[in-house]
């Protein structure tokens, strides 16, 4: 056998993967080391979607950031807008009414079911499942018309102001929501019964990107793919925002943190969400959603067409923009692939200072020459899009 | 009070080191010496009564005109005592140089990377201290206030 080996051409191999490859989901490029099919080394390269985010953010108004932050995990826009707005909110000192909060809740979780909906879909369609991957986009799309229905707009929400929101639930939200839940619930079960319990994608992703607890919270891993690792860490329950002390949700965990883990925390997170969503419309308060304090949040355009301190108070938020007392704040919210902090800095001004975001993915990401060392090269199809990459919020 | 445990329990570790703390909205915050900070990090993570095994988040910001001018924000968080803790160091224009604490939190390489790669602050000890986000041959650090925003450089090719 050594003989046989000794005249064999054994030089390691690179290839690149991207940046426009059909399995980077994100524009992203993977330099592989090969050894045969086994990956020796690989190296990833982001930025391709780097568009000064921050940059950006420091050269607008408070305000102008919210349609910024629709960009960045374009799967899950609310989430981001309610993260920034809660952020700006702490960073004022002031608390949005009740209603408000049960709207934001609806929204993040809308959100969430479409984030992990998009991302299951996409997971099993590399693998050649196309047929759930048609039943869980005709989900997502039904959970977009909700969110169409809420804002306007499927992906570029807008939706959420520092102080309150753009709008009040449509009429007949809470009933085409039950509906709409009805349906995802019978495509759930058909995709649970096409994957969780299918041989070829059993056989691609169980014991694939597997990572001890310990090792996981080094790398910085958090939300689901954290949790498949057996660690229940949601911030959603550890330090609960808006309403969420006062639902009734489950943190699913896994045990090995493998691909096969992962995708099961998903598929439990859905039902959650879904869960946490009809709770919060059946508590939804009537009241306010703006809060009553026209120097950060304008008033009714019927006040500001008609009372002159409304007026002045909307015309210099505009143009001069809200604001926040000098500080700096951090606040964390759990998007769809997990911990979404956002750390600002105020001096003052109507600009802010600093507006940094803290990326769940930048650390995954990182992760994957970790997780992929010594594994085959198919490997990387299915614990790339578990790691759920999106480049508009790795590269910001 | 649970709020000022982190705090306390670095003021009694490094009395020297501390060179301001506060907690706005909250927030414990603690500006310590440059010098130290990979130190007070291993303390932060290692510390029976602490715990800090998540490091969330690496950033700087640039407070143009003053002096020291960058300042290395870290945020982290404890699993067991559910706590957090920003860690801020000042670091001069002159002397942009700080400690990695990679070898503390592995995680911390690729924010580390980005801080060079946006502010231009380097990392001692770091084990592949290059750009991240933007491309070899970019001139200049884009998130320093003194970065024109209009700046436009031609986006060159790869290097090889």
């Amino acid at each position: 056998m050594p003989d046989i080996e000794k005249d064999l051409h054994t030089e390691h191999m690179v290839i690149n993967m991207g940046p426009s490859h059909p399995v980077t989901h994100g524009t992203v490029k993977f330099l592989v080391t090969l050894d045969g099919e086994t990956i020796v080394d690989l190296k990833v390269e982001i930025g391709y979607l780097h568009r000064g985010f921050e940059k950006m953010c420091e050269n607008g108004t408070w305000q102008q950031v919210i349609p910024y932050t629709d960009r960045l995990n374009y799967v899950s826009p609310l989430i981001n807008n309610v993260g920034y707005a809660l952020a700006v909110e702490k960073l004022i000192g002031i608390d949005v009414p009740e209603r408000c909060k049960y709207i934001r809740v609806i929204a993040c979780e809308l959100s969430r079911i479409a984030d992990h909906l998009t991302n299951v879909a996409a997971g099993g369609l590399e693998l050649g499942a196309f047929t759930a991957f048609l039943y869980f986009v005709e989900a997502r799309e039904l959970v977009w018309d909700l969110i169409e229905m809420l804002c306007g707009a499927r992906v570029t929400t807008n939706y959420v102001r520092i102080g309150g929101l753009k709008n009040d639930l449509p009429e007949g939200f809470s009933e085409k929501t039950r509906d709409v839940f009805k349906r995802v619930r019978v495509l759930w079960k058909d995709v649970d019964h096409l994957l969780t319990k299918n041989r070829v994608f059993i056989d691609r992703v169980r014991d694939v990107a597997v990572l001890p607890a310990d090792e996981a919270i080094a790398l910085g891993f958090t939300g689901p793919c954290l949790r498949a690792c057996g660690v229940p860490y949601d911030v959603r329950k550890a330090q609960p925002y808006l309403v969420y002390d006062r639902m009734d949700f489950e943190v699913p965990i896994g045990d090995t943190g493998d691909n096969f883990d992962k995708y099961l925390v998903r598929m439990e997170e859905i039902l959650q969400s879904m869960r946490i969503v009809e709770q919060a419309l059946d508590q939804l308060p009537s009241g306010p959603i703006n809060i009553d304090m026209p120097q950060y949040r304008w008033q009714s355009k019927d006040d500001i067409g008609s009372r002159i301190d409304s007026l002045i108070f909307h015309f210099k938020t505009v143009i001069d923009g809200i604001k926040p007392p000098p500080g700096e704040v951090y606040l964390a919210v759990e998007g769809g692939n997990g911990e979404l902090g956002f750390y600002l800095v105020s001096d003052g001004t109507g600009k802010p200072y600093k507006c940094r975001v803290r990326p769940p993915s930048f650390p995954l990401t990182a992760a994957m020459s970790r997780l992929m060392k010594g594994r085959l090269i198919a490997d990387i199809v299915p614990t790339f899009d578990m790691i759920n990459m999106i480049g508009g919020e790795c590269d910001r | 009070m649970n709020a000022s445990v982190t705090l306390n329990r670095l003021a009694e570790r490094f009395p020297g080191s501390i060179i301001d703390t506060h907690s706005h909205r909250g927030d414990d915050t603690a500006v310590v010496k440059r010098e130290d900070i990979r130190a007070i990090c291993a303390f932060l993570r290692e510390d029976e009564g602490l715990l800090y095994n998540f490091m969330m988040d690496l950033t700087a910001v640039d407070y143009l005109g003053q002096e020291p001018r960058f300042e290395v924000v870290y945020h982290l968080y404890s699993l067991k005592y559910n706590r957090r803790v920003r860690i801020k160091v000042r670091v001069p224009e002159s002397d942009c140089f700080i400690d990695s604490v990679v070898p503390v939190w592995p995680c911390a390489n690729w924010f580390e990377r980005e801080v060079f790669d946006l502010y231009g602050v380097s990392f001692n000890d770091h084990p592949e201290m290059r750009r991240i986000l933007l491309y070899e041959g970019f001139e200049g650090h884009p998130l320093r206030k003194d970065y024109p925003i209009k700046k436009r450089q031609p986006l060159i090719g790869p290097i090889n």
